[in-house]
């Protein structure tokens, strides 16, 4: 197939990923995780011992994980992650809904792929965060905004990463499906989803990364909940430890979501060497 | 499996892809019995590709037209199915859901499909791999699934387009018996299209011969030789020598412009495939 070259980088990452789930690479992923809360340590005993930074000592690591027991038991965190989980997840959604059809389009039709490319690629490279002022003014609410920034954040990895891979469809998998009695809805649902969702996948990983750091920047205005506005209350009420606590909280919710997205497309990929 | 074969009608077919493009072949006709296995040698770029096309229905023809038992042939029906020199099979499925592809097509319930599929996969001898990735299987396995998926559908007629010309010689041998067997014991009508004279020596009942640009059908002859029938028997031999000979006059006399290696004749491989 021709895309052999291109689906073995990603089979390579992919595989790397795996190893995790074996004993040395349980190791190392300990390992690692180990050798930054010793970084963080040493960071936060400097801060602690030097006294123009001394009431910033909450930063470091040992208070930082006595607050999750305090932030939990109030709710700060699953309401957080609740909140922001509904954002990203709409937003995700909308970029899906819009994305995969452009992506669909795109691949299909060169003159769409033609006339489209200068006025998506210019939309792509804005970044999300320059849309807040526009988003604000056009929805009702905060929240809509900040689902409109992570949708139109995440529409273009989709929709990219989806013409992508009606590109390297076999355009004779078309003629069998033709010769075999295939309707057009069997070939969209038999042949052509098939075939992309690898891809639209990867497009979806590309894209909740993406989402995942304009989320938290996006919720620093407006808002009374989600994971951004938790990191601004922590600021303004000088609980540094809580600050930390949220902040890891982000990093460790971002790996599982990226690490579940790697399992999907590993589940939705066809293509020899990925899976197995 | 109940397949029957149809009477092939075609009648003054023309065809140019494009009005200002050249004529592909002209004024073909042709006409085959029930059940009969016809072979078309020919270069690439006479355009017995295309006119394989045109009988599977995937393409138009610019003029004249094709009738299978009378029914006008003018869009792609599982009932005339085509394979193709690669298998072309969906590498998302198993063996059995390629096979059976055709069938959810067509709606049938599972439990029906699975007999079928099953019929079909014994036909190609490939009845213990029916839950095998097809990436897992060997190029000739793999074409066997190609044709399962085409005979899964009963089909009147089967189109072959040089269908085992990437394949190794010993595959390719073995693929040519079974499916002229197959063919035979079912009864349904299959058309080759091939550079390869011992394909058509080996497979059908009546070659034809094609040739120049735009194409045109020159010659034909009779395969009268019994079944099974082997490469080295002395009257394969001698049927392969006469349709060399016919072959070669036809191309001599009426050279497509894109070969230029008219007198060609010990490597039909080496032509070059037409997309």
């Amino acid at each position: 197939m021709s895309d052999g070259v291109a689906s073995f980088k990603v089979g390579d990452s992919k595989s790397y990923r795996v190893l995790k789930s074996s004993g040395r690479g349980l190791y190392n992923f300990f390992g690692g995780l180990a050798i930054l809360f010793v970084f963080w340590w040493i960071g936060g005993y400097f801060i602690s011992i030097n006294p123009s930074t001394e009431h910033f000592a909450a930063f470091g690591p040992i208070p930082t994980l006595k607050a999750f027991p305090e932030l939990w038991s109030a709710g700060t965190i699953q309401n957080a992650v609740a909140a922001s989980g509904y954002r990203l997840g709409m937003g995700l959604l909308i970029a899906v809904v819009i994305g995969v059809p452009i992506g669909i389009l795109m691949g299909r039709s060169k003159r769409f792929r033609e006339i489209s490319n200068s006025p998506f690629q210019l939309l792509r490279m804005i970044s999300p965060l320059s849309w807040m002022p526009l988003a604000v003014v056009v929805f009702a609410t905060w929240n809509q905004s900040i689902i409109f920034l992570i949708a139109i954040a995440s529409v273009w990895p989709v929709a990219f990463a989806t013409a992508a891979g009606l590109a390297k469809i076999d355009p004779a998998w078309f003629k069998v499906a033709r010769n075999l009695g295939a309707t057009p809805i069997h070939m969209m649902t038999k042949i052509i989803l098939p075939a992309i969702s690898f891809d639209v996948f990867t497009g979806i990983r590309l894209a909740l990364g993406v989402a995942w750091i304009v989320l938290v920047p996006a919720e620093f205005l407006g808002v009374t909940s989600g994971l951004g506005y938790s990191i601004e209350d922590a600021r303004e009420t000088l609980s540094y430890h809580h600050l930390t606590a949220i902040v890891l909280v982000i990093g460790a919710l971002g790996y599982i979501l990226d690490s579940t997205c790697v399992l999907l497309i590993k589940h939705f990929s066809w293509h020899r060497g990925d899976s197995a | 499996m109940s397949i029957r074969g149809v009477r092939i009608k075609i009648e003054e077919l023309s065809h140019r892809y494009t009005s200002k493009s050249p004529i592909t072949f002209d004024k073909v006709n042709l006409e085959a019995r029930q059940g009969e296995i016809i072979a078309i040698i020919g270069r690439s770029g006479c355009g017995k590709s295309t006119l394989l096309h045109i009988l599977a229905g995937l393409l138009k023809p610019t003029d004249g037209s094709v009738r299978l038992d009378d029914v006008l042939v003018n869009a792609p029906s599982p009932q005339w199915v085509m394979m193709f020199q690669a298998p072309h099979l969906f590498p998302w499925m198993k063996v059995s859901q390629n096979v059976g592809i055709g069938l959810h097509f067509a709606g049938w319930d599972e439990s029906k499909m699975r007999d079928r599929v099953n019929d079909a996969l014994d036909l190609v001898d490939l009845q213990d791999y029916a839950d095998n990735n097809v990436q897992d299987l060997s190029g000739g396995q793999q074409q066997r699934v190609a044709l399962a998926r085409s005979l899964v559908m009963e089909p009147e007629l089967l189109l072959l387009d040089e269908p085992f010309s990437a394949l190794d010689a010993f595959t390719r041998a073995s693929l040519q018996r079974d499916v002229r067997s197959i063919a035979k014991r079912l009864g349904f009508n299959v058309v080759i299209v091939t550079h390869d004279i011992d394909e058509a020596v080996l497979m059908a009942d009546r070659a034809l011969i094609m040739a120049g640009s735009p194409g045109k059908i020159y010659d034909e002859l009779e395969v009268n030789l019994p079944d099974p029938r082997e490469r080295h028997d002395t009257e394969v031999q001698a049927m392969r020598t006469r349709l060399m000979e016919a072959f070669k006059t036809a191309a001599n006399e009426h050279p497509s412009t894109s070969s230029k290696d008219a007198s060609d004749e010990s490597s039909p491989h080496n032509v070059t495939q037409h997309a």
